[in-house]
């Protein structure tokens, strides 16, 4: 430790005197993962912790920056069409690999790996959890040792799925060429230690603990990383890692640090550290049951079987319920920093954010106790509305985390006010989201009027995303609940603007029709949008070249990252 | 003695088979997915390719099946052919206990876990013996003495006080105010000379102490227990009756009369040094058993977690055992027959 301490501070000062820094000058780094990294293999976990982990070592033919644009990684540049990487008919993408790249065992690597990649994904026995990736594949060919093409099954406007961003990396052929298949979760040497272009290779590996590594020594820039070796510590909870950097100095960096945001505030205050904050995709929503979930339909409950909602099939209802909603109040309560106040489930690309819904950014009591009125749903003897004996009682479910807990309690309290009564629940979030089909509490059977979590998307495409919600995606006993479309909403006029975004190519009006979907939904009451959630990670003051990025692993470009005095 | 030991361990296997297929259906039918915590961006039909790669399509109790041959054959004959550098069988396509969630053999875990846990829980428990027994001891022989006020509201505290509670608190006095302690275990630390020795030293010493002191509350107030049972007893009044120093009578006759009760305790106490500790070592980032079977819930990594759990049991199986025998060697009067 002594010795990397003179290190670092020997490079500290050539940097002051404007000397560039060589590999390994910077000494060491320690990263803290408040979950820690179980695999370094992204395709057999498609954990964060275990993606941006390995996103140390292997990485993706082109990623995206921290503006959410492509760049090229292990490829020349990004194929478009316009420069005719991308073929007119939309169906076939060609790569063309950089030169003279090397794995960090000293062999070349090349095109040869990408294929492979491809294969040990593709492989229907392998358990693979990034496949959708890969969806609509055909083939992927080598045309020679430093060309890849992908063909497609159908035209793909959007063709960058197989082998951008941190959850597509490449693998070394070499490695695992005996790991195909049912032998994937065998490979444990492999999946430990992969060989890797990325900026560090691993020296040690335990498992749902710690990495250790080093700097490559075969990585492409000569003056790259910094840091001759780095730590990748993990576990424990988020407030512990957040102290580790801002108040005890120990750790450079931590994780996703969603804790209590006046908490966070004051450990800053120390002066050791800063907090970074970027937002993505993610949105806080409501998921609106447009199904009945009463007990007594038995195996027909929330299902479209089962008939429509009692009382949220009523738009008045719907817009009420999100006009009663102070979002303001509840980003700054629950997510400081992390947060801010939303109309839309498709905030983000910039592009893609419409305005058309902000109504709801102001909370609007007078008018949602209006509307219901106009409606007929009128206060009965203990004050909830009611209409032709339907009471306005709603059961409110959500994963147990402090936050969503408070923002229940809040939303509680201002249905009240517009005279909806509300039950709450929680369940333990490994229930919740697990998809167990014989446990009734899961997020797809929705055994409750209105249900609360985070959704989002990776990369900068919403394609995919926007599909959740479309009629085929609707969870039932007969596709096993495995589906996306949460309030079982189910309009023709969506699915053919799903169709028409799966024949576009130009951005632009890829983004009129992926507003058009966000309006249709936000303004028909599928889902309440509340909170616009970003990343909170924090770093120690003397680490420089921190690009936070919400688009692609947070560790994207550890190769920059240095010690400033 | 030799026969009644025999014919516990006997007895231990079906009692063992059947905690084995207890723990196998807890884990089953609680409401728990090993794909729950992924990203949402993962689909559900990749979801349900993900389970079936795991083998959770299987009925129960082939799986259950499976495990015991994975556990009781496997295991076993991986550990020989370590040990003796040979191979029986065929052991290429031999599949050990595999955790899901890194996909590698559970047993391989443990053993690289096991070292902490009993470097820093098994200090604690010493270092828990050390305080408790002279305390204990002075509190009863002198019953309702200032040092005997202090000693029980210490230890009520101790006791009631959560570790979780003055594990962070001790951080943020040593570590955050202070500076002098860290605040983060370093696993990866290894002791080769006085440097590396005083900086293990000084990481081990806050969870060490937090766990120490919550088994020193329990243990003293054991000793105190016994120790005043037998103060009272003829057999002292005889002693001193016949004129031996009064530290004689103390710490020969009655510390070795009260000892057997805490001895009893003490052996009973050390399966769950073995299981480590949940909170401490998740607080301290100590990479023990109890953090490995934390880590292993929250995951639903059902194998790991079973083998855990498993473990263990058959530690507290034996522990019990060893310490009705120790009970009739430290004391003559009982006798298995």
């Amino acid at each position: 430790m002594r010795k990397q301490f003179i290190l670092t501070a020997a490079a500290a000062a050539l940097l002051a005197n404007g000397a560039w820094a060589a590999r390994g000058d910077d000494g060491h780094v320690n990263i803290l993962y408040w979950q820690a990294a179980s695999i370094l293999n992204p395709y057999l976990s498609g954990g964060t912790k275990d993606i941006e982990s390995s996103s140390l070592i292997i990485e993706p033919l082109g990623r995206y920056d921290e503006n959410g644009n492509l760049v090229a990684w292990l490829a020349e540049e990004i194929p478009t069409v316009a420069n005719g990487g991308v073929a007119e008919d939309l169906t076939s993408i060609t790569w063309t690999l950089k030169q003279g790249i090397k794995w960090s065992d000293g062999t070349d690597f090349t095109a040869d790996d990408v294929v492979f990649t491809a294969e040990y994904c593709m492989d229907p026995n392998g358990g693979c959890q990034q496949e959708t990736k890969f969806a609509d594949v055909d083939t992927i060919e080598a045309l020679d040792p430093h060309t890849v093409k992908i063909t497609f099954t159908v035209p793909k406007p959007f063709p960058y799925g197989p082998f951008t961003g941190g959850e597509s990396p490449i693998i070394q052929k070499a490695q695992f060429l005996d790991c195909m298949g049912p032998n994937a979760p065998t490979c444990t040497e492999a999946n430990f230690g992969p060989h890797g272009t990325g900026p560090f290779r691993v020296t040690e590996f335990r498992a749902n603990d710690v990495i250790s590594m080093e700097a490559n020594p075969n990585y492409r820039d000569p003056n790259k990383p910094a840091f001759a070796s780095l730590t990748f510590k993990g576990g424990g909870d988020a407030a512990s890692a957040a102290r580790a950097v801002l108040e005890t100095g120990e750790f450079d960096y931590a994780w996703n640090l969603q804790i209590d945001p006046s908490i966070l505030s004051s450990m800053a205050e120390a002066g050791k550290g800063t907090v970074v904050s970027a937002f993505g995709t993610g949105v806080e929503r409501m998921m609106v049951n447009l199904t009945n979930p009463a007990a007594d339909l038995g195996e027909a409950r929330s299902t479209v079987e089962g008939g429509p909602h009692p009382f949220l099939t009523d738009a008045n209802v719907r817009r009420a319920l999100s006009l009663a909603i102070d979002r303001v109040t509840l980003s700054e309560v629950g997510y400081g920093d992390a947060g801010k106040p939303t109309c839309n489930v498709l905030p983000a690309p910039a592009i893609y954010a419409s305005t058309a819904n902000d109504e709801c950014l102001v909370q609007n009591v007078d008018l949602a106790n209006q509307l219901l009125d106009e409606a007929g749903w009128m206060p009965g003897s203990d004050g909830v509305r009611e209409k032709d004996g339907v009471r306005l009682s709603i059961l409110y479910q959500t994963s147990t985390n402090a936050v969503r807990q408070d923002t229940q309690a809040l939303v509680k309290q201002w249905w009240g006010d517009i005279g909806v009564e509300t039950e709450l629940r929680n369940i333990d979030a490994a229930v919740f989201f697990g998809g167990d089909q014989s446990s009734p509490d899961t997020f797809q059977k929705f055994y409750a009027d209105i249900e609360m979590y985070t959704n989002l998307f990776n990369g900068t495409d919403p394609e995919a995303y926007m599909n959740n919600w479309t009629c085929d995606e609707i969870p039932s006993p007969a596709n096993n609940w495995l589906g996306n479309n949460m309030p079982r909403y189910c309009n023709p006029a969506y699915d053919d603007l799903s169709v028409q975004l799966s024949k576009t190519a130009a951005i632009e009006d890829r983004a009129v029709i992926a507003k058009q979907m966000n309006d249709m939904l936000m303004q028909e009451g599928a889902m309440i949008p509340l909170v616009h959630r970003g990343r909170v990670s924090a770093h120690i003051n003397t680490l420089g070249g921190i690009k936070l990025n919400t688009w692609d692993s947070e560790l994207w470009n550890a190769a920059d990252w240095h010690r400033v005095k | 003695m030799l026969n009644y030991t025999l014919r516990r361990l006997f007895f231990a296997v079906p009692t063992l088979l059947v905690i084995s297929f207890l723990i196998f259906l807890l884990l089953d039918l609680a409401p728990n997915d090993p794909t729950g915590n992924l990203p949402m961006t993962i689909p559900p039909e990749v979801r349900e390719k993900i389970r079936i790669s795991l083998g959770l399509d299987q009925a129960i109790h082939i799986r259950y099946i499976k495990w015991l041959e994975q556990f009781f054959v496997s295991e076993p004959l991986h550990v020989l052919e370590q040990w003796f550098n040979i191979s029986i069988g065929d052991s290429e396509s031999r599949v050990r206990v595999q955790s899901w969630a890194t996909r590698s053999p559970a047993f391989d875990l443990i053993a690289e876990r096991m070292p902490q846990t009993l470097w820093v829980v098994g200090m604690s428990y010493v270092v828990g013996i050390l305080i408790a027994l002279p305390i204990g001891v002075i509190s009863a022989y002198r019953q309702y003495s200032w040092f005997d006020q202090v000693g029980s509201f210490i230890s009520m505290v101790g006791f009631s006080v959560p570790t979780f509670f003055t594990g962070v608190l001790m951080i943020v006095v040593f570590s955050v105010k202070l500076e002098w302690l860290p605040s983060i275990y370093d696993t990866t630390l290894e002791v080769v000379d006085l440097d590396s020795f005083w900086l293990q030293f000084k990481q081990m010493i806050m969870p060490v102490m937090v766990l120490g002191l919550f088994n020193a509350a329990q243990l003293s107030r054991f000793m105190r227990a016994s120790m005043l049972d037998n103060l009272n007893q003829d057999y002292v009044r005889t002693a001193r009756a016949k004129g031996i120093r009064e530290k004689s009578v103390v710490l020969l006759h009655v510390l070795r009369n009260s000892l057997s009760p805490v001895v009893t305790v003490l052996a009973l106490g050390i399966p769950t040094v073995f299981g480590g500790a949940i909170i401490t070592e998740q607080i301290f980032r100590v990479n023990g058993l109890g953090q490995l079977l934390i880590i292993g819930i929250q995951g639903a990594d059902i194998p790991l977690v079973q083998t855990l759990t498993f473990i263990f049991a058959i530690l507290i199986v034996l522990f019990n055992l060893i310490a009705d025998v120790l009970y009739g060697v430290l004391d003559p009067r009982i006798r298995y027959e």
